[in-house]
């Protein structure tokens, strides 16, 4: 692409001028090429980046035996290792307490995320600015800093050992979602929010009846976004069931799973998989969902 | 014009001062989960992190003040503590400019894609929605020195494998690839500012007779340079707060059940590790948080910057 041009603007008519075949096929060629080289390294690239999950499945279906060695295709498809992974550990326990934990997180953080976002965006008050600085705060605030003090509060609860910790928070707002809510909620045209205004809607009107309806793909990322951060939260939950063996969400019990109950790669990836899919099948499904919440944190960046 | 006036008479009637009550009454209203959350969870143990430090609180009997004692033992007294910052800050040097410039790398070639565009987008991004643990200990499968897929492939290509997650010179190397993986959400954030540029831009700089590098330095970068500000200060707090990969790769890879953290001989010991071993394995909460003090204090100096150099969150962008 580059070296077609001679460096010099002036240079350029005379190539313009000069119509060779010979110059126009090796111009073509030179495109094919490129496109050819540009293709194979997303080729390459889209390897890398699905090949530890197919790496993960294959392994997940080899036997005791074959998990120890370098084969990388089953020779025997031992299905049955997802069945064995529930009998070896309680895994249908931290199936359920992680599915808990991120549902009620995910329905409490849309239920008060929604109003801050729309006051922080779309009412105008004293301190706004200030407001939404804080959220930024929080946002970037690492939870190490006030894990201690936390766990001390919830301990003088007594609701340390369970994972309402983790989600009892999620009822005032979740920084992240409210960013991200507001990001969206700017880019709605205030022409309607004045119309429904004009014909009488108050704001919790205008909230629910107009602009709820238009925040449908903003709600679904911050839900899906809120969902799998639960999900995948390891974090939290070690802080607080990290004690009680039978509060542990999934990501805990997978951290431990290997070295505690002695067992072969092959069921630990089952288990990994297991922990996995539910991103995955998902993601196949509202990948234009996430891909748009993640544009929507970066692009007014 | 016309318009303008319909729009005004609606909100006429009431008086504008019961009328301002009623609004603030309002943005009160919409904002009291917030606020209540605000100071529950932010403000509360803010002030209590801060007052904790100069305790010798144990987590369970009351505390007692002892001035700086607690950062004192932090300069000099904690034995692992200079382990931990220097592996936190080799990977806030290291491997967050690596992930930035592989991301953005990646979303270059993903921009100049004609066909499968976005296909291919789908798939760098998918690993970054990945369950940090559920990645972490394949990757130590994977890049198990015995059995693990990477080395043979090296083997195949005649070259001698390291130890990886077990040895303490290739273990944060191998938790780079893991966040190299993972790095799909910065892709997406550059690719979509990437499409942003102007075409006209490129035209005129390609008439101007700017090569592919210049029309880089000179046109993607200035362009773009709010956005990787914004991904490099997100990655920074990341970083200062690394802690499951880690944590979860010295586990599996050390197959011990006693825990082991740092494993392979402390070389991913970091920071926020350091903070919760203090805090939740020798109850030592009132160093663990003057640890959280000045985690606090750097994190907060990237945010700072984030906030002054990006105009980035538009705050000043008001609806009309």
């Amino acid at each position: 692409m580059t070296t077609t041009y001679v460096p010099q603007a002036p240079a350029r008519p005379t190539r313009a001028a000069s119509p060779h075949r010979a110059a126009r096929g090796r111009a073509g060629r030179r495109k094919t090429l490129i496109w050819i080289a540009e293709h194979a390294v997303a080729v390459g690239l889209a390897c890398a980046f699905v090949g530890p999950i197919v790496f993960i499945f294959l392994t997940s279906v080899m036997t005791d035996g074959q998990s120890l060695t370098t084969n990388l295709w089953p020779h025997h498809w031992q299905w049955s290792n997802y069945r064995t992974v529930f009998s070896t550990a309680p895994v249908g326990t931290w199936l359920a307490n992680t599915v808990v934990y991120a549902v009620a997180a995910t329905a409490a953080t849309l239920l008060s995320s929604v109003p801050i976002a729309y006051a922080l965006a779309r009412l105008r008050f004293r301190g706004r600015n200030a407001a939404f600085l804080c959220v930024i705060t929080m946002m970037m605030l690492p939870p190490q800093v006030l894990v201690i003090p936390m766990y001390l509060m919830w301990a003088r609860m007594h609701l340390t050992g369970t994972i309402w910790p983790l989600v009892i928070p999620s009822l005032f707002g979740d920084a992240f979602s409210v960013f991200l809510l507001r990001q969206f909620l700017l880019t709605v045209p205030e022409d309607y929010l004045n119309a429904a205004r004009i014909d009488g809607c108050g704001e919790l009107r205008v909230l629910t009846r107009v602009v709820l309806p238009m925040m449908r793909p903003a709600l679904v990322a911050v839900g899906l976004f809120s969902f799998f951060n639960a999900w995948n939260d390891y974090y939290g939950p070690l802080i607080y069931t990290g004690e009680t063996p039978a509060h542990w969400t999934l990501a805990v019990g997978l951290a431990t799973f290997k070295t505690s109950h002695a067992v072969q790669w092959n069921l630990t990836m089952a288990a990994t998989l297991i922990a996995m899919a539910p991103v995955i099948i998902v993601f196949f499904f509202a990948q234009k969902a996430f891909i748009e919440g993640v544009t929507l944190t970066g692009v007014k960046g | 014009m016309s318009t303008h006036l319909v729009t005004e008479r609606p909100f006429a009637p009431a008086p504008l001062r019961a009328r301002r009550r009623r609004g603030r009454l309002r943005v009160l209203l919409f904002l009291a989960p917030g606020l209540v959350g605000f100071g529950v969870f932010l403000i509360y143990p803010l002030v209590m992190t801060v007052w904790l430090s100069f305790t010798n609180s144990n987590m369970f009997s009351q505390a007692g003040f002892v001035g700086l004692r607690n950062y004192r033992y932090l300069l000099d007294g904690d034995p692992q503590i200079w382990h931990a910052i220097r592996n936190t800050g080799w990977l806030v040097a290291i491997m967050v400019p690596a992930q930035v410039l592989f991301a953005l790398g990646v979303a270059m070639v993903t921009a100049r894609l004609k066909a499968g565009a976005s296909l291919f987008r789908t798939l760098f991004y998918l690993p970054a929605l990945a369950p940090p643990v559920a990645a972490t200990v394949a990757f130590v499968c994977m890049f198990n020195p015995n059995s693990g897929l990477v080395n043979r492939i090296l083997g195949l290509l005649g070259i001698h494998g390291p130890l990886w997650f077990n040895s303490p010179d290739w273990s944060k190397p191998a938790l780079t690839l893991l966040a190299l993986w993972g790095s799909g959400t910065m892709m997406v954030i550059f690719l979509a500012a990437l499409l942003e540029v102007p075409a006209e831009l490129y035209e005129a700089a390609e008439l101007d007779g700017a090569g592919s590098w210049h029309r880089f330095r000179y046109v993607t970068l200035p362009t773009i340079s709010p956005v990787v500000l914004f991904a490099t200060v997100t990655g920074v707090i990341a970083g200062l707060q690394y802690f499951t990969q880690a944590m979860v790769a010295s586990q599996v890879a050390n197959g011990n059940v006693q825990a082991s953290p740092g494993y392979p001989d402390g070389s991913t010991l970091t920071y926020p590790q350091q903070l919760y071993i203090a805090g939740f394995n020798q109850f030592h909460a009132g160093y663990a948080c003057a640890l959280a003090v000045v985690l606090f204090v750097v994190a907060m100096g990237f945010t700072v910057v984030l906030l002054r150099r990006a105009s980035g969150f538009d705050i000043e962008e008001s609806p009309r």
